[in-house]
Parts: C-alpha cells; structure tokens; sequence
C-alpha cells in the first residue's frame, strides 16, 4: 500500500480526477435531462456518444476535413441522431407504460451498439492525433496534456451556460415546467414536442462535445465504448440527483475524483477500479434515497 | 389496420428465424466434406488478432483444399473476446455443426474457456498463439503449435536484464485476462532469480480490458521509477499505456508479450510506441524453414500491398497444415484418430519452426523472436533460443 507519495504525484492524479470527472460530467447531464422530463433513463445515450466519436473519426481520418469543420459536423450530426431516436423509437411510444419505453431504449442501444460492428469493425480504430492538445507542457514536474485542462474549463462553461437556460430563459422554463407536471404543462399550452426535442437535442449536443474531448484524450474508437462509459455516467447522474444538471455535473465529478484516487492511494486494488463506481452509488442511495442534490418525488393523488 | 400490421411484423421476425436455422443441415452431405472449424474473436476486445489468424488459416485453405480426396471445408465461429462465448462458440460447432477438429482461438482465456467442451466431445483442438500453460495442462484433446509463457517470460526477463541492464522493473497486467496475468508472473520469477533481487519488480499496475483510462496507475508508475516497463496485455489497451505514459513524463522503455503483434497496436499508438519491444513466433525476413520461406512468399501473392506479415498468421497456417498432416496420417476423419496421430506428431515442418508435439500437447519450441516497432513497422531485432 503506498500513501507517502510526493505533492506532485498527488497533484497529478487531481488533474487525472478533475479531466475524467467533467467527462463523466458532460455525459451524465444528458442522462439527468432526459429523465428530469421524461422520466425515461435513455439508455442509448452511452452509444450516442460512441456514434460521436465515430462521426469525427471519419471526419477527420477518413475524409479529410479541417478539425473545426468536422466538430461542428458532429455536433449536428449526432443531435439529429438523437432527435431521430426520439422522434422514431420514443415519441410513440409517450403513452404507453413506462416499462414499454425502457424496453425500446434498450433495443436502440443494441441496434446502434450491432450497427457499429456491422459497420465499422469490431476494431479499434485511431483517433487523429492534435498534437497542439495531447503534446504534454512541464511545470514544476507536472506533465500535462493542454486537453487535460480544456476539459474542465469547457465543463464548466457548459454548465453555466445550461443553467442560465434552463432558469433564465423561457425554453428553459418550459422544461422546468414539464419536468415538474407533465399533464399540466400539456394542459397549459407548452408545446410538448418542442421541448422534448430540444432535451434531446442539448443532451446529444454535449455527448458529442464529450466525445470529441474524450478521443482527443483517449484515441482510440470502439464499437462498444459507449457501454461502460454510459453505464459510469448514469451512475454518476444518479449519485448526484438524477434530474437536476449541477447534481450531475456534481456526480461525474465525485465519480471521477474517487476512481483516480482509489487507483492513487491503493495500487494493489486497481483492478476493482470500475467496481468504485456501484460501491458508491450503494452506499449514497442508502443515505440519500434520491441522490445528493436530488428532490423528493411527491405523488400527490 | 394496426392489428394486420402487427400480424405482418410478427409473421416477418418468425420467418427470418425460420430461415436463419435451416439454412446449415440441408446443403453438406457427410461424406464428401471434411469440416474443420476455426473459433477465433472476430469482434470485440480481440478482434485484429482473431483476424491475422483467420488470414493465416484460409491461407493454408487455399494452397492445400483437400484431404484424403474429400474438400475441406472451413467452419468459422465468432467467440466475440468473450469467455463465455468461447463455450458456447466451440459447442456450437462441435454439436451442431459437427467438425471433426477445431483451430483456435487467440487468446488463451478463450481457449480455456472452450476446454472443457472439446474434452468432453473428444473433439481435438489446435491452439495456434495461445501460449499459457493452462491450455494443454490436463487436456488431452487440446494442442498447440506456438511456444508457452514460462519461455515467453524468462526471454523477456532475459531481455530486460542482460540486454536494457535493467535492474527494477514496473509490470502493467491486464487483470481479467488469463494469459497477461500467467506471463506477467513467469516474468517476475524468471527476473527476480536474474538479478537476485527480491523487490526488482517496483510497482504493478492492474488494468481491465476495455480500459481506456490509464493515467491513475501510470502515475504510480513514474513515482516509482522503474528502468523499464512490461506490459504484457491486449494491443489497443497496450498502445494507449504507451501512449499515456509519454504524456506523463514516462520516459523507461516498453517490452511486451506477442499480443502486441499487430497493426492496430502501431495505428493506435502511433509514433509513441517506436521502439517498444516484443517476442513473439515468427520473423517474416528471415523464415527458418523451407515452409516458412513458401508461406511468405504466398501470402506476399495474396495480399501484395501488405507490409509486416504478423507472427500469429504464420501460426493459424501452420495449425491448418499440421491439422491436415495429421488428418493423413490418422487415414481417416475420425476426431479420435485425428486427436492421436496429432499427439505423435513429430518433426512436422511448419513455417514457424519443426514441430514436435510432446506427452502435454504442446510444441517443443526452444527459439523465439524479438522485435521491435521502428519507422512504424514490426522489425526483426534479434532470436533468442533456450536449451
């Protein structure tokens, strides 16, 4: 076991802790919306993010386009892909029992997840490299990539930005107001389908910028990577309070920080390091039923 | 309306199904065919590898069709890099598709996993690069024509030692998978008694497969100074250590196993993996034997814009080649007498070497092959025999 280590090996891992945490945190506040409105857990979240990051990776290696003109090409991309997916496999499906609903997210997840193989190869395939981002800078005997510390910064960009929509604009309103009484924001006039889409939309939007973050620090391209990557970032919206953004960003964070350091300060025990993950999420809805920042759920008869 | 359409749907799922399963039963005839079959990872973790094999086989496939006057035809079954797919995999096509040997699988995991079935069907299997002991151990239906861990390790350790002077090493095991924990293991024995120092290994870092993040153990790494790292693991989880470890700071030389042997391990690595260093079967410019020198001469035919012919295609050809040699001199296709002419074989001349199997199943190989990664391309460094 090994705890007496150097300030600096310290300070390493944290950036380690921090760069994956905001990671984890941009995925799971696509999980956290949708399931603030929709009380749907989308399960093909994970496999948007890995449809993202293969979007970029033909862009960029296959077809040759400039890196900024492939990242927004993306970013439509993979918000029509998630748009699609609602509009196809969810909006259909809005009255039916919730079971229905689970059941067709799953079936997504399989098709995108099967459709990558059939595609592109169970492969890996590798990510471009940019070297302006991955070329690691020295200060003070820490070595760190540029991408290690634009992660957090887009983070948390991101996360006020969200904010600020979500309660200082109408949009956001909207969705503030379906996510506490669907019926009656129907009732009242919301356009439903409107704000259901632009959920989705937000959500795919920054699984892609995830994406693009993620394979600049990690190039390599798999069919399945979204499946462990989804699983973590729904865990981490839960711990965090599912359906409420800063509780997500707060769970990606925590998830992100105890894996790092489990893996700093125990060596012996790193090949438990996903096991961090549901050990975690156990014990905090043991003491806090609906996560940390998350709200009691009322059912008024 | 909605009622037909739901009949339709149904009618259509039930009729794919249908024709999924009949299709195999009604096309072979037992007698004029001899079914062999090939169960390799064609998706998933361990799919490049599955691959090069399946290249190497259908290879052989080609240049040699028949045997004892009947076709041989090539039965090919996808284990997905999934242990319990492997058993059912090799069930499948031991039970239903009836072949009379099998060929597979990279990865010793997954072979195994499969075992057991092979064992209880009395079917025989050739393993082709799965080098861990426990493969052939207490399995009298399982053989294999590569070299075992307990020699891939000491040369690596040989290497470490005599050849980069080292004299602390830090591992990077991939802990889910059978073969880097048993070669990682045998490397530390093999290097402990070298350099007669207790606590040469320095620090161990534990990943699983399918891990993309590294930096954590990485760090403990550098921490610990070592003068060289093994990594011996699955080749993309291995090019992203590499990959990670130069971007903290990681400046100590990389050394692995053969599952670095292919090219996904180069693309994905990049330039941060020039200079790693492997062992592995087989050495493309310089084969040792008259079957080697016409395997490489007929995969350069058949596939001429190929640079690095990898270690494990000469392997899946040489299992192919040995499967039929001894499927001669059994005189028949029966999956007994293929198991005992295949457990006497002896001085059998494969493109990786001769090939004497011995009372355990395994091959008598005694040399191996060190590369390294330069300009981007697998090259010969040195071969290393131990009597």
């Amino acid at each position: 076991m090994v705890i007496g280590m150097t300030l600096e090996t310290f300070l390493q891992q944290l950036i380690n802790g921090l760069s994956i945490g905001s990671l984890y945190a941009l995925i799971a506040i696509g999980y956290t919306m949708v399931y603030g409105i929709l009380r749907l857990i989308n399960f093909a979240h994970g496999d948007i993010f890995m449809m993202a990051a293969y979007f970029t990776y033909f862009g960029i290696a296959v077809f040759f386009l400039p890196w900024y003109v492939t990242f927004f090409i993306t970013i439509v991309l993979t918000i029509l892909l998630g748009v699609g997916i609602e509009r196809f496999a969810y909006r259909p499906l809005r009255n039916a029992p919730k079971t229905s609903l689970l059941i067709s997210a799953i079936g997504v997840s399989f098709l995108l997840e099967n459709l990558a193989t059939y595609l592109f190869s169970g492969k890996p395939q590798a990510f471009p490299n940019f070297p302006l981002m991955t070329t690691p800078i020295n200060f003070g005997g820490l070595t760190i990539q540029p991408v290690s510390i634009l992660i957090p910064i887009v983070t948390f960009f991101i996360m006020v930005g969200l904010l600020f929509l979500i309660n200082h604009t109408k949009v956001g309103m909207a969705m503030r107001a379906v996510a506490v009484d669907y019926d009656t924001a129907k009732l009242m006039g919301i356009k439903i389908n409107g704000v259901i889409s632009s959920t989705f939309a937000i959500g795919s939007g920054l699984a892609a910028v995830g994406a693009i973050l993620w394979c600049m620090k990690y190039p390599s391209v798999l069919p399945l990577m979204g499946v462990v990557v989804g699983l973590k970032c729904f865990i981490a919206a839960v711990i965090g309070g599912i359906g409420n953004v800063k509780g997500a960003v707060l769970g990606g964070l925590i998830l992100g920080f105890s894996e790092t350091l489990m893996v700093a300060f125990f060596p012996a025990l790193t090949g438990y390091r996903d096991a961090v993950a549901f050990v975690i999420l156990i014990i905090i809805l043991l003491f806090l039923p609906n996560g940390i920042l998350g709200k009691k759920q009322v059912e008024k008869v | 309306m909605k009622k037909t359409l739901a009949l339709l749907l149904s009618l259509t799922l039930v009729i794919t199904m249908v024709a999924g399963c009949s299709g195999n039963s009604a096309a072979t005839t037992n007698s004029d065919v001899i079914k062999i079959g090939v169960f390799e990872p064609l998706t998933g973790a361990n799919a490049a590898g599955g691959e090069l094999e399946v290249d190497g086989i259908k290879l052989a496939n080609q240049l040699r069709p028949e045997v004892l006057g009947k076709k041989v035809e090539l039965v090919v079954a996808d284990n997905k890099s999934d242990k319990a797919e492997a058993t059912t995999a090799a069930a499948r096509l031991i039970e239903k598709d009836k072949v009379v040997t099998l060929l597979g699988s990279w990865g010793s995991s997954l072979s195994i996993a499969a075992g057991d079935v092979v064992k209880t069907n009395k079917v025989p299997a050739v393993a082709l690069s799965a080098t861990n002991p426990q493969v052939t151990a207490g399995n009298d239906y399982y053989f294999r024509v590569c070299f075992l861990d307990p020699f891939q390790g000491t040369v690596m350790a040989n290497y470490a030692s005599k050849n980069l002077n080292a004299k602390k090493v830090a591992i990077v095991q991939e802990v889910s998978n059978d073969y880097s924990v048993g070669l990682a293991k045998f490397f530390t024995d093999a290097f402990v008694k070298l350099t007669g120092d207790p606590n040469a290994i320095v620090a161990t870092g534990n990943y699983n497969t399918g891990d993309q993040d590294f930096n954590g153990i990485l760090t403990n790494i550098k921490a610990a100074n070592p003068d060289v790292i093994f990594a011996p693991g699955n080749y993309t989880e291995s090019a992203l250590i590499i990959k990670q470890a130069r971007a903290l700071g990681i400046t100590a030389p990389f050394i692995g196993g053969d599952t670095w042997e292919t090219n996904e391990f180069i693309t994905v690595g990049g330039a941060d993996v020039e200079g790693a260093v492997m062992s592995t079967f087989f050495d493309d410019t310089n084969p040792l034997t008259e079957a080697g020198k016409t395997f490489v001469a007929e995969y350069k035919k058949a596939y001429p814009d190929r640079q690095n012919i990898p270690a494990v295609t000469a392997l899946g050809y040489d299992g192919y080649m040995l499967t039929l040699d001894a499927i001669e001199r059994a005189g028949s296709a029966d999956p007994q007498a293929i198991r005992d002419a295949l457990a006497t074989t002896k001085d059998f001349e494969g493109a990786t070497g001769m090939i004497t199997i011995d009372a355990n199943g395994d091959a008598q190989k005694n040399g191996a092959i060190i590369k390294v990664v330069k300009d981007g391309k697998f090259t010969y460094l040195d071969t290393v025999t131990i009597q």
